[in-house]
């Protein structure tokens, strides 16, 4: 189900000194099914605005729309948009509460008022997804590492079978293992199940390999929305807001710049890859030719 | 949804109050939630309202954010006032019902909500306009002589500076975890009574875990950096008497005087003054 925002303005401590002003003007639609990434520098108001977008937040001045209903609007059922938008918070593992991981997972989906058997069902398939070994199904979610932890967390909100599915900053404190485990494993899950997903991150080349979209924010509001390689061309502009392109690009324009007839759109390690290689294939293709 | 708790919370601003020894500013909020019980009748209390007003307008705090930090105990003050007002025996006012409301009730319930309304107001802007650790400086220092009874009044401040600083980053703990678990549909508010302890438990055991991992973090980091106890210790910023710290001592005790003055002899001058006439 599409969300759309217009004009979306959150302000923390209204009428007071400290007022900070996280959220300016923003407007943006989020059709179903894309792979989208949210980056931005330190507080650039990224978690603020996914706390809007499942009713957590109210928006200062602006509406939201889920599905063509506006969210704050009298009546509107914010326990069924939350089940719909399944947020995955900035260190998830620390909302963990039950005697054992199974049980924390079933949390979500019994909150649904879903007959046991299917809550059970529901966790079972949402330890799977995330790829949870059946051995850590009963221990007590404390006792896992901080990536199993992880797991179990976005596993709670997976369960109830969201239509799209946000997370906040899902690879903070990760090993790069633990790092390209979990965003392989959200890929994998976007194409299973076909569901809408929002990362939230400031790497651009963790982003880059899975998303389809790139929102860029700087200071409350959106700089950049389009296409990683479209956003990417602006690689001088994203430094100068703290942030950076992939590792790759900059190869590339490198490559370019002494000389080399390479295209800079890469944003890949594998793209690039390939566009060396045919690089290598045109060179042997002139050599061949005189 | 908590931040809006402004009690025991700390303003910024650049005022005379604010840069006032903190003992200065204890022993004044003590003296005059004393004089609050002190004081007579309404002319002390107009005095008591003068000071107020003259001390948070020197303050720079908005007097609006010092109002919506007491809105959580306008519940208390309410009851107060309505058993007051009903309970009191004494000369019937008005009767509706079962109920009656007494001369004396009233008065009392008047009496008791300034008292009250002064002294929330009174020490929330000391709160406001004191760090926590300057706070528990200032305690410190005006309790010094306990240690030669073997009181640890080191150890006692150091602990309420601690428990202080927590305050805010448990609230904010709570407010995090709290929509964490409202996003996985969560119920904090329906059922009944037991319902709703129950629906704590998502809420109290993070937050708990989460206090211990801190405090123990903490624990570490002192140690690491060698803290032992009270002995010998030298502060970072000593505190020291100024001469804004005299003068304020001097307009205390001017209200303390005028305040009793006023209770005393005003009544005596008006009856006076009624009875010349
Ligand atoms: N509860 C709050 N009260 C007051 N100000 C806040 C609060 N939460 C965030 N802010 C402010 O709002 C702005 C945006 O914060 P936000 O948490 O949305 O940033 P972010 O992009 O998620 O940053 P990060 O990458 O560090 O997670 C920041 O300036 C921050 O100081
Ligand atoms: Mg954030």
């Amino acid at each position: 189900m599409p969300i759309i925002l217009d004009k979306v303005s959150h302000v923390y401590g209204q009428d007071t000194a400290m007022a900070v002003t996280a959220l300016k003007n923003v407007s943006l639609v989020i059709p179903d099914g894309q792979f989208i990434g949210l980056i931005g520098h330190t507080g650039s108001g990224k978690s603020t605005l996914v706390q809007h977008l499942n009713g957590l937040m109210k928006a200062t001045s602006g509406s939201i729309y889920f599905n063509g209903e506006d969210i704050d609007a009298e009546g509107f059922d914010k326990k069924m948009l939350r089940s719909k938008v399944g947020l995955v918070f900035q260190y998830p593992e620390h909302q963990l509460f039950e005697t054992d991981v199974f049980a924390d997972v079933c949390f979500g989906p019994k909150n649904l008022g879903l007959s046991k058997k299917e809550v059970e069902l529901r966790a079972y398939e949402a330890l799977k997804l995330v790829g949870l070994e059946d051995a850590y199904f009963y221990q007590s979610p404390f006792d896992l590492s901080g990536g199993q932890k992880r797991r179990v967390a976005i596993a709670g909100v997976l369960a109830m079978k969201p239509e799209v599915l946000v997370l906040d900053e899902p690879t903070a404190g990760l090993d790069p293992k633990g790092r390209d485990e979990i965003l392989d494993q959200i890929s994998r899950l976007k194409k299973e199940t076909g569901m809408t997903v929002i990362l939230v991150s400031h790497s651009m080349d963790d982003v880059a390999k899975y998303v389809e979209r790139i929102i860029v924010m700087n200071k409350g509001s959106v700089m950049y929305d389009d296409a990683p390689r479209e956003v990417f061309r602006h690689y001088q502009e994203l430094e100068q807001i703290g942030l950076a392109a992939p590792q790759v690009t900059y190869i590339m324009k490198d490559l370019q710049d002494h000389g080399y007839d390479v295209s800079d759109e890469a944003t890949t390690i594998e793209k690039a890859k390939e566009e060396i290689k045919s690089w290598f294939a045109r060179l042997s293709a002139v050599g061949k030719g005189r | 949804m908590l931040r809006d708790i402004t009690l025991g919370q700390y303003y910024q601003a650049d005022s005379v109050i604010h840069k006032l020894d903190p003992r200065v500013k204890l022993g004044t909020t003590i003296i005059f939630i004393i004089s609050l019980f002190v004081f007579q009748g309404a002319w002390g209390y107009a005095v008591a309202a003068l000071f107020l007003a003259l001390v948070i307008k020197l303050s720079k705090v908005p007097f609006q954010f010092m109002v919506k930090g007491m809105k959580a105990i306008v519940f208390l003050l309410l009851i107060t006032v309505i058993f007051n007002l009903f309970l009191t025996p004494g000369e019937p006012l008005v009767t509706v019902w079962k109920l009656t409301i007494t001369k004396e009730g009233l008065r009392m319930a008047v009496f008791l909500s300034i008292r009250l309304g002064f002294l929330i107001i009174g020490s929330s802007v000391m709160t406001l306009t004191t760090t926590p650790n300057q706070l528990t400086d200032g305690l410190e220092k005006m309790l010094k002589p306990l240690n030669k009874i073997k009181v640890p009044v080191h150890e006692i401040a150091m602990m309420m500076s601690i428990a202080l600083r927590f305050i805010p980053i448990l609230m904010e703990e709570t407010d995090k975890i709290m929509k964490a678990q409202l996003a996985r549909c969560a119920d904090f508010e329906s059922g009944n009574l037991i319902k709703k302890a129950k629906s704590l438990v998502p809420l109290l055991v993070p937050l708990f875990i989460s206090a211990f991992r801190r405090a123990n973090d903490l624990a570490m980091a002192m140690e690491a950096r060698c803290y032992r106890g009270g002995d010998n210790r030298t502060k970072m910023k000593p505190l020291h008497y100024e001469k804004r710290d005299y003068i304020a001592y001097a307009i205390v005790a001017c209200y303390v005087i005028l305040g009793i003055a006023a209770g005393k002899l005003m009544p005596l001058l008006v009856s006076g003054i009624i009875q010349l006439v």
